[in-house]
């Protein structure tokens, strides 16, 4: 058979196939109609058939929801573009998720306890929690710092305290994730002077540094400097990571705070891969090669209570990176179109009342970020709505991590979800829904703009208003909080206490600290990275320098602040 | 409430903490009830909150504590209220606050502290009887 006969062969057959599925749809349609008709005829219950973000859903979802979408090109195959079904080929068969979960209390050495313990109960990774006063960049010695230290988190205000944190854990063994972003670079650097410490070469350093500053602004509030220098030092990490600690991610790029803050799951999905793509613009206007920092960019999502908005929320976010990669910023380099992301379950579902209730929240969250296809996961403590989590919760939270990847059998094969017609259409819809928030984020001028006017603030803020009067009216059933009230009158569960004495010995330590350090040393690289500030120098290096010579946190922060100034939040409710 | 003036409140969020959703859905809440309300923004200090309540001449001070220093910025700016004059100001607020924690700030003149899932109407509840029961004294 000749080419010129096979191909006319072969449209006729397609012509034929066409036909045949149109066919078939007009049948489904026929049937449908009846389904439709006998539905509207039988008593329904009064709803709300809405997901948490206020999404109506349809009784019933068929191929006709999907009909025209491009399956191959849409769906495509796990490890391959468009990525929908997995950042990798072989997913858990390779690799089970990463069980990290975050944590970090009172002192350094109390902290490392826990990392110990942790580890020997079979976590993967660790992933630290900073207090308050290290989240905005002060001293455990400084007044703003009065009450806080320890409290929330661990309290680093050196390299001494990192040294601590990290005591008899091997740095080049264990990837370590760091929740920071205001004065994330100044933290980096303890890390990475930590590890040389331990002798360890910094190259080989896994890891994520969360420096997403741009949600700070909008959602979770933990800000240094004003957007323009805190975005020019997201860029410094990117280029000094790339050729330093090319295994370390420079950013996690999170919906988690916008989501915890009140947003919807679209807003989520909207903001943080808009704010993604900003980061991209920020690293190419440097005149950084798209593709040696762009593999390295890493996520952060949060899996909240409805089990298939948050699955196809995270198939969604896979795609939508992966085409604004390729086909947006030229990137070419396969690893620059592959989202990986870290999920941890929703903080704010958690209810005070009945707080045991909260293991079977986490546990169905939890099984989302596994359908979704998560990388790394943090499941939350039923405590956590009342205190820091105890040992016990905190076990059980692992546990449940365990059961799921070794008992329920979610692991076994790649993306189960796919081809429902349902999530495909949700994961299409998703997508849709981020595409339109895009434009209104760049009608206003784009992201910064866009915090600058408070628009991402208002939205989130009218989010969270609309979901607290749905459950005040009870329209929303959260159970134990406004229907089964039966048990939640008193709360009963054990829970975890900072003793203030750690705030006291903190502040001791510091002052013996700086009594050992060599001052002159200390002063000379401040003043050296204040001139970097003024300059266009790339600020790690000298940032680097001064952790080394055990400059403290504020410090550095001064030094910095000198040239960049501080944020002015906007204030409105 | 009363007819003759809107009772007027400080919604402050003290210290380092930026977890802002329950002070704002409060302010939305206690603004849409009918109180004239002010919001401080975030990482106030205690000095900076008192001269605020002072400045705006509020009835009430509600404070949205998540980081657990709430035993330190209570009764902080319970003293600087008494300091300043402001001692008829009603010190109230919410957060993660444990109840025997509670109880002792209560013991200490703080008012009603609410903790996760109280709905706002109970805050407003509690504000306006407080409130009716000062004009009566």
């Amino acid at each position: 058979m000749s080419t010129i006969e096979r191909d006319v062969l072969g449209r006729a057959e397609l012509g034929r196939l066409v036909e045949r599925r149109e066919e078939e749809l007009a049948q489904l349609r026929a049937r449908l109609a009846e389904w439709e008709e006998s539905y509207d005829d039988t008593p329904r219950r009064d709803g709300p058939f809405t997901t948490i973000s206020g999404r109506e859903i349809a009784p019933l979802y068929t191929r006709v929801d999907r009909d025209g979408a491009d399956e191959d090109e849409a769906v495509g195959l796990p490890g391959s573009y468009p990525f929908t079904r997995g950042p990798y080929a072989t997913m858990y068969r390779t690799r089970l998720w990463t069980m990290r979960q975050f944590a970090g209390f009172a002192s350094a050495e109390e902290t490392n306890e826990r990392y110990h313990y942790l580890l020997d109960h079979g976590q993967t990774g660790l992933s630290v929690a900073f207090d308050f006063p290290t989240l905005m960049g002060f001293d455990s010695d400084h007044p703003r710092s009065l009450g806080e230290v320890g409290v929330c988190g661990v309290a680093i205000s050196s390299l001494a305290d990192m040294e601590r944190l990290f005591e008899g854990i091997p740095l080049d063994k264990v990837s370590v994730s760091m929740t920071i972003n205001g004065p994330a670079v100044i933290l980096f650097c303890f890390y990475v002077a930590a590890a040389e410490k331990q002798g360890i070469d910094p190259t080989v350093l896994r890891g994520t540094v969360q420096n997403d500053i741009l949600k700070e602004y909008q959602a979770q509030h933990a800000w240094v400097f004003p957007p323009e220098p805190a975005l020019r030092c997201i860029v410094d990490m990117f280029e000094w990571c790339s050729e330093h600690t090319p295994s370390y991610n420079p950013i996690s790029i999170s919906g988690y705070h916008i989501r915890e803050a009140g947003s919807t799951a679209g807003e989520e999905l909207a903001f943080t891969l808009r704010n993604a793509f900003e980061y991209v613009e920020r690293g190419i206007a440097r005149g950084l090669d798209v593709d040696s920092f762009a593999p390295r960019l890493s996520f952060f999502f949060d899996v909240h209570n409805d089990f298939f908005e948050e699955i196809a929320k995270l198939r969604a976010a896979r795609r939508i990176w992966a085409r604004g990669m390729k086909e947006r910023y030229g990137a070419t380099n396969p690893d620059s179109w592959r989202l990986r992301t870290h999920c941890q379950t929703a903080g704010v579902s958690l209810t005070a009342q009945q707080a045991e209730n909260n293991i079977v929240r986490v546990a169905y969250q939890a099984m989302a970020a596994a359908l979704g296809g998560t990388q790394s996961l943090h499941t939350n403590s039923m405590d956590e709505t009342l205190s820091l989590p105890t040992e016990k919760a905190v076990r059980i939270a692992l546990r449940t991590q365990q059961i799921l990847a070794f008992e329920s059998g979610v692991s076994n094969t790649i993306d189960p979800l796919a081809g429902s017609y349902f999530v495909e259409s949700l994961t299409d819809e998703l997508e849709r829904e981020a595409l339109a928030l895009f434009d209104e984020i760049d009608a206003l001028g784009g992201v910064v703009p866009g915090i600058e006017q408070g628009w991402f603030q208002q939205q989130i803020a009218g989010s969270a208003m609309r979901q607290q009067r749905e459950v005040e009216s009870g329209e929303r059933v959260v159970v134990g909080v406004n229907h089964f009230l039966e048990g939640s009158e008193k709360i009963e569960i054990d829970t975890l206490k900072i003793d203030p004495e750690v705030e006291r010995m903190q502040v001791a330590r510091m002052s013996a600290m700086r009594a050992e350090r060599d001052e002159a040393t200390v002063a000379s690289t401040l003043s050296a990275l204040t001139g970097a500030c003024r300059g266009e120098q790339n600020v790690v290096p000298y940032i680097l320098d001064c952790a080394r010579c055990y400059c403290t946190l504020f410090e550095i922060r001064a030094a910095m602040e000198e040239v960049f100034g501080s944020y002015k939040e906007p204030v409105f409710f | 409430m009363s007819d003759e003036r809107k009772i007027r409140i400080l919604v402050a969020k003290p210290g380092l903490d930026g977890h802002d959703r329950g002070a704002k859905v409060i302010a939305s809440a206690f603004r849409d009830a009918g109180f004239e309300v002010i919001y401080t923004g975030l990482h106030q200090t205690p000095e900076m909150i008192v001269a605020a309540a002072v400045q705006e001449d509020v009835d009430v001070v509600a404070m949205s504590v998540l980081s657990g220093a709430h035993m330190t910025l209570f009764p902080r700016v319970k003293k600087l209220l008494d300091e300043a004059g402001a001692d008829q100001v009603l010190l109230t607020g919410g957060g993660i606050i444990p109840e025997d924690d509670v109880a002792e700030l209560e013991r200490r003149g703080i008012g009603r502290l609410f903790g996760p899932g109280t709905p706002t109407t109970t805050a407003i509840e509690y504000v306006n009887g407080w409130f009716a029961a000062q004009q009566t004294s």
